[in-house]
């Protein structure tokens, strides 16, 4: 409980905030609408009106509520209205990114350790990159495949994967080196070769740094999905629903893309959380 | 295949070059290896649109790109001023001062802490980018509506890094800055600060890459004829990639000046820090 309640005051406060905000930019629209409509501007018309626009500038919590419910329950899976299929596109090309870019940066990452030359190559310049807005290429990227002849979900997966992969790289080559002298110590006295280091002493004490990573990759690599949703064209897709939103002033429909959007986030990250805990637990790595 | 020979020669020399330079494993060396291969990266690319004649629609070669990069240094200058420094920058610092104030502001209050932490560590990992069409609509096309995206996204991961901060120094510290009779204020300024330097230290550093990316990215939905985003989309639509990637030189450029400027502050303020401290 004592957990529980500052957490929902906090979340209480913000909803109260948002209403509060709600009335206060969408007073001008309503002040003006009921004006047209001959009506004397009583202060609860006032409030109800601003409760209740077509398109609000920042729609309120029910109005939402309402948008979500009727995206996702309201609609036959399959329409291009409903946001359960959008989710699914959006979804796809996340875990098919993610798992590319963890792969490449498991993989390299095992060449970083074993290989000195490659160490030193592709480390300083793989967290150079870190610094690079990264996601601004991403409609390049796009585009670019498309004249290339390659649409569909691969383009975004690969966007997704690019920015799935250094998370991967740089917790991997932290993990695989987390064995100190003694321990490595030990399995020379072993006689062990090279591949029994790897996989029984640097592959499981890199677990818990691979799924802190794994945690950061995924939220990185649904980002990088919306992103490279954005580019004209694309008309599936949570990025995609945002866009055409935003052209056609449909804030109601943004609000419930981006809430739809930070469920995902949120359901991706429970779920790694959770394969992180049962397979800790069972390597006997649960602390 | 026999139009793969150099290639595959140059990457076998230059690879061999680079294991053999690895095995001294002096400074000079380490920076040594990763120029080579960053040149030779740059020279593979270079031979292969050259050699399989990659149309530069697909793939420009660097030398393009540099001569895009020198031809249109006002144009980029511009995009550069009105985006990271306009748009990403006064953002990053608005975003900052917002972040560091409120967790002072909650900090004497373990019962906001508590509700704040959780809440901010789950919106640091949503994708706040999606805000931006919103912003873009509240704020107009110009930098304000680019520094409220920067601003936002920005905001909870300095936040939560310097609640961790002032959360970390230790029992017996706070103990003796109180026996030596200080008050509230005293303590946080002298000891507690400081010691959430490294921490807020942290936070910039991953809102620096942050806010290049909202920067950019809050443009694709809207913006004035000019800044870097809108040149990149425009440029894109042109078919014009060699400018594209000029663009994105300049931006891997500022964002690692951004990056090393806000490295050097912290080494300079946190020079105490173990992680700090010259290697032996």
């Amino acid at each position: 409980m004592t957990r529980v309640l500052p957490v929902l005051t906090v979340l209480a406060a913000i909803v109260v905030v948002w209403y509060l905000a709600a009335v206060g930019l969408n007073m001008n629209w309503a002040r003006q609408q009921l004006e047209r409509d001959g009506v004397t501007a009583t202060m609860p018309a006032l409030i109800g009106n601003t409760m209740a626009q077509e398109r609000p500038v920042l729609p309120a919590p029910h109005q939402v509520a309402a948008g979500l419910w009727e995206g996702i329950a309201g609609q036959k899976i399959t329409s291009k209205r409903s946001l359960v299929w959008h989710a699914w596109v959006t979804l796809s090309a996340t875990l098919a990114g993610f798992a590319i870019g963890t792969l490449a940066g498991g993989l390299l990452a095992v060449g970083i350790v074993h290989n000195r030359a490659m160490d030193q190559s592709v480390m300083p310049w793989a967290v150079a990159s870190q610094t690079v807005p990264i996601l601004a290429i991403a409609p390049m990227v796009i585009v670019v495949l498309a004249s290339a002849g390659v649409t569909g979900l691969l383009p975004k997966a690969i966007i997704s994967a690019w920015l799935s992969f250094f998370p991967v790289l740089v917790g991997m080559v932290k993990g695989l080196r987390s064995p100190d002298a003694m321990q490595l110590d030990q399995m020379r006295s072993w006689n062990a070769s090279a591949a029994q280091v790897f996989w029984r002493l640097r592959l499981p004490s890199a677990m818990p740094y691979l799924f802190a990573s794994l945690k950061v990759a995924i939220a990185a690599s649904l980002v990088g999905t919306i992103v490279g949703e954005l580019p004209a064209g694309a008309t599936a897709g949570l990025g995609a629903r945002l866009l055409s939103g935003s052209y056609y002033g449909q804030t109601v429909q943004i609000w419930s893309a981006l809430f739809t959007a930070a469920a995902l986030a949120a359901l991706l990250v429970l779920i790694v959380g959770w394969i992180e805990r049962i397979t800790l637990r069972r390597m006997g790595l649960d602390r | 295949m026999s139009a793969a020979l150099p290639i595959l020669a140059v990457w076998l020399g230059a690879w061999g070059l680079n294991a053999w330079l690895a095995r001294f494993d002096t400074r000079l060396t380490r920076i040594l290896v990763a120029l080579i291969f960053g040149a030779t990266v740059l020279i593979l690319w270079e031979m292969i649109t050259r050699i399989y004649n990659v149309p530069p629609v697909i793939l420009p070669p660097p030398s393009q790109i540099a001569r895009a990069f020198t031809d249109n240094l006002p144009l980029l200058w511009g995009d550069f001023v009105q985006t990271i420094l306009k748009g990403a920058l006064s953002g990053w610092v608005m975003g900052a001062v917002a972040a560091i104030g409120t967790a002072i502001a909650i900090d004497r209050s373990p019962f906001l802490q508590r509700g704040l932490l959780p809440v901010g560590n789950f919106v640091a990992a949503l994708p706040i980018i999606g805000i931006a069409p919103i912003l873009v609509m509240w704020f107009g096309f110009d930098w304000q509506s680019k520094a409220a995206v920067v601003v936002v996204m920005v905001f909870f991961p300095i936040l939560v890094n310097t609640m961790a901060g002032l959360a970390a120094t230790d029992p017996l510290q706070r103990d003796l800055i109180a026996g030596w009779n200080a008050g509230y204020w005293q303590a946080l300024w002298k000891l507690r600060l400081p010691a959430a330097l490294p921490f807020i230290f942290n936070g910039l550093k991953i809102a620096t890459t942050l806010a290049l990316i909202g920067a950019i990215v809050a443009e694709f939905f809207g913006s004035p004829t000019r800044g870097m985003g809108f040149r990149i989309s425009t440029a894109v639509g042109q078919l014009n990639l060699a400018l594209v990637w000029a663009e994105i030189l300049v931006a891997a450029l500022a964002g690692t000046a951004f990056y090393g400027l806000v490295a050097l502050v912290e080494r300079r303020l946190t020079f105490w820090h173990p992680s700090q401290r010259k290697q032996s």
